[in-house]
């Protein structure tokens, strides 16, 4: 039973057609690379994956399971969780704090809820431990490099037991050696039996993880085959046209 | 598996990002305040008196427990232009009330709801309608100073009905010899440091100064964090509002006027980014005394006053050039 599957997904912005009758499927332990020109509709399909928007029609199924959230509270509840580039952590705080924002542990001091810093410590150290990331709790994000960030904002989906991980764009902005820092971090997560949408513009970050790609040219879904039976040339001909589908 | 040095690595990073806290500013704030009182105990001999120095202490409380409600507006990416119009108006709302014959308790709680009010106003406005924090409350500032003249007919009063020498006790008098209102901050400010770094209400106001894009998409109650970090800036004016008209023993409705400048400038001389997501109740405090002491020095130096402004100018664009200074060198 696949992980998620979206069926004949469409999204209307007024009078613009953002998405077209969408259906895929991930399983677990499986990434799938979306790739499409800017305006296909990938961050708006996430957008409804994580419960940002609402179809105007189509199903989506969580573990078989017919979902239908109203709120991104109510996807996360279904282990859905988006990893934002730059938009989802303060650079002011600790890793560790970034990793627990809004659900930080709290322990009794003297009849006084008080933050359980020790706790978030050690969860964060051992969530980067299993990312294998040289990432440590109490740096302060603002001086981190985007690899590290990454694992941060990763942390806080595996803390949070996500099934899907959606990233849009993670490996935008940031240096070559962080990008196989980013690339590791997404091999990791596939192992643990996570299912990972990969949004993203360079076609060799989403060859070097993807086991499946799916092309987006004008909110159609016009390819989804495996990567080892495609090529960059094909899926560029598939973003551009020059290929109608595959 | 974490050895025991990097684990007390961490640990003592960790306490850097507690003193991070107290970052560098504050603490030079603090030693240039020490120096300034230094000198000026050498070269006048009417600082280091018993009565100038009850009354540096007395003055600087005033401005520093209104600069802790400020530190934690300017924390969460916020700016409160309102608290000087809130302390004329809490000090009038007790005197009116005190002075028809309400017990000092009951006009004291009314005062104070009276400022939270303000808050809440102030708060709804930015968080719910979405209004920029400094237009709002700048609108406040000319709408409260207005009520407190309508509340009182802009009359002088100074008389405060039964408990009259009860307020004039609470603002002006003092326990061990340190007046009243420096206890008052001392609690705040304590208090204050605990819940900024302890509680989630206290981090989650860093949260939202640092990244409000971030705090929405965790869940946090942006709003209602809002909506209650004005309530208490509005509230701490509120007290200051209070004890100030028990200090003076009078109150008129230019009570306060231009005192949200020496407030902002304490909390931001003390360390807090008006870009938000930094500073602290001691770097507000440790601001606020500076600033009392160049006042009282210029006062002992026979220095005109009206170099004041000139100074505390100055020292706000300094202690923001200071930031610049270190946001470049760290991003370096
Ligand atoms: N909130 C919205 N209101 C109206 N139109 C929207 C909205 N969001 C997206 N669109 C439109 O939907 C289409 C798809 O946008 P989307 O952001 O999903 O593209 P994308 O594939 O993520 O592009 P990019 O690569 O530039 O990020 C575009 O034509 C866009 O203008
Ligand atoms: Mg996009």
């Amino acid at each position: 039973m696949s992980r998620l599957r979206v069926a004949g997904i469409s999204k209307n912005f007024g009078a613009i057609r953002a998405l077209e009758g969408v259906s895929f499927e991930v399983e677990p332990g499986q990434v799938l690379g979306l790739m499409g020109d800017n305006g296909a509709g990938k961050s708006t399909l996430v957008k409804i994956v994580a419960g940002n928007y609402r179809p105007s029609s189509g199903d989506l199924f969580v573990d078989g399971a017919k979902v239908d959230y109203h709120k991104p509270i109510d996807a996360q509840r279904e282990g859905v969780e988006v990893v934002y580039q730059d938009l989802a952590l303060c650079d002011n705080l600790s890793a560790a704090s970034n990793v627990f924002l809004g659900r930080e542990p709290r322990k009794n001091f003297a009849g006084f809820k008080i933050i359980d810093y020790a706790q978030m410590r050690k969860r964060s150290a051992e969530l980067f431990a299993q990312l294998k990331s040289e990432t440590r709790p109490c740096d302060l994000v603002r001086k981190m490099s985007g690899g590290q960030r990454q694992a941060v904002a990763i942390s806080r989906t595996l803390l949070a037991n996500a099934k899907i991980v959606m990233m849009d764009e993670p490996t935008a902005a940031i240096s070559v050696r962080q990008v196989s820092e980013v690339l590791d971090l997404i091999k990791r997560l596939r192992d643990q039996g996570l299912s990972i949408i990969l949004i993203s513009h360079r076609m060799p970050d989403v060859f070097a993880v993807a086991d499946n790609i799916a092309v987006l040219r004008r909110g159609r879904l016009v390819a989804n085959k495996p990567a080892n039976q495609s090529s960059p040339e094909e899926v560029t001909g598939l973003i551009t046209g020059a290929i109608q589908a595959a | 598996m974490m050895t025991a040095i990097e684990h007390a690595i961490d640990q003592s990073q960790h306490s850097n990002l507690l003193s991070r806290a107290m970052n560098f500013q504050a603490f030079w704030v603090l030693i240039a305040a020490l120096l300034a009182c230094l000198t000026l105990s050498l070269v006048t001999d009417t600082f280091a008196t018993e009565r100038n120095l009850f009354n540096v202490a007395r003055n600087f409380a005033f401005v520093a427990v209104i600069a802790v409600g400020m530190t934690t507006v300017i924390a969460s990416g916020g700016i409160d232009l309102s608290v000087g119009s809130t302390v004329v108006l809490t000090a009038m709302v007790i005197s009116v009330m005190m002075y028809n014959g309400n017990p000092f308790w009951i006009s004291a709680i009314a005062a104070l709801s009276a400022s939270l009010l303000v808050g809440f106003i102030n708060g709804v406005l930015i968080a719910y309608v979405g209004m920029p924090p400094f237009v709002v409350t700048l609108g406040m500032l000319s709408a409260a100073r207005s009520a407190a003249m309508v509340l009182s007919d802009n009359k002088m009063i100074w008389e405060f009905g039964p408990d009259h020498d009860l307020l004039l006790a609470i603002g002006g008098g003092s326990i061990f010899g340190v007046p009243n209102p420096l206890y008052v901050l001392l609690v705040l400010a304590i208090v204050m440091t605990v819940v900024f770094k302890w509680t989630r209400w206290g981090q989650h106001i860093f949260a939202v100064g640092g990244n409000e894009q971030a705090a929405v998409m965790t869940g946090i109650p942006v709003n209602r964090l809002k909506v209650s970090v004005y309530m208490f800036s509005a509230f701490t004016a509120g007290i200051a509002g209070i004890l100030m008209a028990g200090w003076l023993g009078s109150v008129t409705t230019n009570l306060g006027q231009a005192m949200e400048l020496t407030v902002i400038a304490a909390a931001v001389i003390g360390g807090a980014n008006l870009a938000g997501g930094e500073g602290t109740p001691l770097g507000a405090v440790v601001g606020a005394l500076l600033i009392e002491v160049i006042r009282n020095s210029l006062i002992l130096l026979g220095i005109s006053s009206f170099w004041q402004g000139m100074f505390i100018g100055c020292f706000i664009i300094i202690a923001v050039g200071f930031d610049r200074l270190r946001k470049l060198k760290s991003t370096d």
